[in-house]
């Protein structure tokens, strides 16, 4: 491990943005990953996720902002950015009318991975594949799918591997192993920037960042991003909830009403207010106590605010 | 660091060649269409046509007309199915299109010709299609000056017809018995691979990026020659098989004959193929999607069919129509061919012919890089 912090960023850039027509789909984003670190990436749907992660990896140039991409300069150096980086799109996009060999067979030859038999080998053994290596990739299941395509993005030994929703329709056993294996990579020293929706995936990340609409909202470790946001959050637990749900939504303070099963979770960033907003429908019936703002709620959170400061 | 790099373009065309395997409908079509197309146009189109069905209404019974008709039945261009005594009934034959001509002997025929007065025969053809009552009309008239001659003898051969003042000797070089197969065949090979090569290249990128392999692709070191490139080659190689299947058929089938040197024809062909293909590579960085790249190869592949000099004489198009031919590559591939095949052209007669295709395969292929390369940004 170097001595230099900055030698140690896999990804340092600044001010990053790109606009379509007249439309910001990145808006002026910094980000810093450091080596061996699993990064995750968080936001709705259109915030900007893809088209961050494509400016990255060379497959668009950002419209402004500067930064490196494994020590390359993200506007100018792709060529060698593309030979050193994994990238795992959001969609299977390997042949599906090639067999699991052929399409590995393929990307090794596309990157010269020296011993080529020997790369494809390894490879399918570390799938579980051996057996099936003349099957159609197009007649795996998702989860299967999702397995050849990391294999795939691995085999040319990246620095860094860059994952778009790698995990968006794969069942739960799946998704499992596929993070074992992310955590795998990653103690050998692999640098993983990872998108994702689901809360459980963001918090195996050693970090996260937020975007929404284009503008990265928070980062850090999980307690970090779930402190800095300030969020209270109480949770109710007694009989007609729903009536009490309805009676909390609107009142000045109260952000979130969200029901969890028997429980109610009521957050907000005005702790005073949001006290005064429970005190006012407070009930001897029911059960409160204060709790901890689980990632979601802050998600929610913040993208409520983000509608209201950037659409 | 950004030059072509063999390793990546053979990866492409391993690829290509795999994908072209497993899709067998396409290929069997690659094969299909040629072998289709050779049948239509060399089999069943002629534009020498004979034995048209004709009426004759002969109001003269007598040893002339008998003579008369039976040298229009000699000259194959004339099948006699009816005869028939009323006009009504000959202009309804015409009108149905169960006859092509009604030829009419007028009452006097034999008399008129008898005392020299030269009886005029009236000749109605259905001309809605000038191309199929041409070639029958003009030989008509050529019958009319010698029709009779053998019957006029004694007394009556001052009645033959004499010479004009001046005589025509002509010689049809390349094609003296006028035999459509021998134009049509060779025509057929540019026509085919216009057809075929231009779609399959236009399918084959709209495809990677109809099924999102595009993405992962461009996210490759592959840089946009060697996919272009790597994409060409294996078509060459189908478009290779046309033209041998065509030659082939052309010799074995139609019995074209082949005057000049077929090295020369795959040469040229190889020019004519990367410029369809890059053309094809053009379209698909235009189209959305598939069913648009398929419409894009129709819109040029008519013209290349009907402005190329393949279906109609170029010449006989009116100048505007005949630029917009020499843009086409298949019009300079059809007069390279059917010079090498029928008249024995060399390197240097079809040089003139060859520079446009080369100009053309330059372009689409810079049109095609360029556009390839901003297909995400």
């Amino acid at each position: 491990m170097s001595s230099d912090p900055a030698a140690d960023l896999v990804i340092d850039v600044a001010g990053i943005t790109k606009r379509f027509g007249d439309k910001t789909v990145v808006n002026a984003i910094d980000l810093q990953v450091r080596r061996g670190e699993i990064y995750g990436f968080l936001g709705p749907n259109g915030s900007g996720k893809t088209t961050f992660i494509r400016m990255l990896c060379g497959l668009l140039t950002p419209d402004a902002g500067s930064g490196t991409c494994i020590g390359c300069d993200v506007r100018t150096q792709q060529a060698e950015i593309k030979r050193n980086v994994g990238y795992m799109t959001q969609r299977f996009s390997y042949y599906e009318d090639l067999t699991i060999r052929e399409n590995l067979d393929f990307i090794c030859r596309i990157y010269d991975v020296p011993d080529r038999a020997a790369a494809v080998r390894r490879s399918l053994e570390r799938l579980g594949l051996e057996k099936r290596s003349h099957q159609l990739a197009g007649q795996l299941s998702g989860g299967w799918k999702q397995r050849l395509a990391l294999a795939a993005c691995l085999i040319h030994s990246p620095r860094l591997l860059l994952l778009d929703e790698p995990t968006a329709g794969v069942d739960p056993k799946a998704r499992r192993d596929f993070w074992d294996e992310i955590h795998g990579l990653a103690a050998d020293g692999l640098t993983v920037l990872i998108t994702t929706h689901y809360m459980d995936e963001a918090e195996r990340c050693d970090r996260l960042a937020y975007i929404a609409y284009g503008n990265l909202l928070a980062r850090g470790t999980l307690d970090e991003v779930i402190a800095r946001a300030g969020l209270s959050t109480w949770t109710v637990a007694g009989p007609d909830l729903r009536g009490l749900a309805a009676a909390l939504r609107g009142r000045p303070g109260v952000e979130q009403v969200v029901a969890f099963g028997n429980t109610l979770h009521v957050s907000g960033r005005d702790a005073a207010n949001l006290r005064a907003a429970i005190d006012a429908v407070r009930d001897p019936r029911h059960e409160w106590a204060q709790a901890e703002p689980g990632l979601e709620d802050v998600f929610i959170s913040m993208m409520d605010e983000a509608k209201d400061n950037f659409r | 660091m950004h030059r072509f790099t063999f390793h990546r373009f053979w990866a492409i065309v391993l690829k290509e060649f795999i994908q072209m395997k497993r899709d067998r409908v396409t290929f069997g079509m690659m094969v299909g269409i040629p072998l289709m197309q050779l049948m239509l146009f060399g089999f069943a189109i002629n534009s020498d046509p004979k034995h048209l069905p004709t009426a004759i209404r002969a109001a003269d019974q007598g040893p002339f007309t008998r003579s008369f008709v039976e040298a229009l039945r000699q000259s194959d261009y004339f099948k006699l199915v009816r005869e028939t005594d009323s006009e009504a009934e000959a202009a309804r034959l015409l009108q149905l299109g169960e006859v092509q001509f009604v030829i009419n002997i007028p009452p006097d025929f034999s008399r008129r010709l008898l005392r020299g007065e030269r009886p005029t025969v009236l000749i109605e053809a259905d001309a809605t299609d000038p191309a199929a009552s041409g070639p029958a009309l003009a030989a008509a008239r050529s019958l009319a000056a010698g029709i009779l001659d053998r019957d006029l003898t004694g007394p009556l051969a001052r009645l033959r017809s004499r010479a004009g003042p001046v005589d025509f000797e002509i010689h049809a070089h390349y094609n003296p018995e006028n035999i459509t197969q021998y134009n049509v065949v060779p025509g057929l090979m540019g026509v085919v691979l216009t057809m075929t090569m231009v779609v399959i290249t236009a399918l084959a990128i709209t495809r990677e990026r109809e099924r999102g392999t595009m993405e992962n692709l461009l996210a490759t070191p592959v840089r946009p020659f060697e996919v272009m490139a790597g994409k060409i080659l294996p078509y060459i190689a189908v478009g290779y098989i046309q033209v041998t299947l065509i030659l082939l058929a052309a010799r074995l089938i139609f019995d074209v004959p082949m005057v000049g040197n077929l090295v020369l024809i795959y040469a040229v062909a190889l020019v004519f193929i990367a410029a369809n293909l890059a053309m094809g590579i053009t379209f698909s960085t235009l189209a959305q999607n598939q069913l648009q790249a398929v419409q894009m190869a129709f819109f040029f592949f008519l013209p290349s069919i009907l402005l190329s000099g393949f279906m109609f004489p170029f010449r006989g198009m009116p100048e505007w129509a005949q630029w917009i031919g020499a843009c086409l590559p298949n019009t300079h591939f059809l007069r390279i061919v059917r010079g090498i095949l029928l008249k024995g052209s060399g390197v240097s007669d079809i040089l003139p012919e060859l520079w446009p295709l080369l100009l053309f395969l330059a372009v689409a292929m810079t049109v095609g890089v360029k556009r390839y390369r901003q297909t995400l940004d």
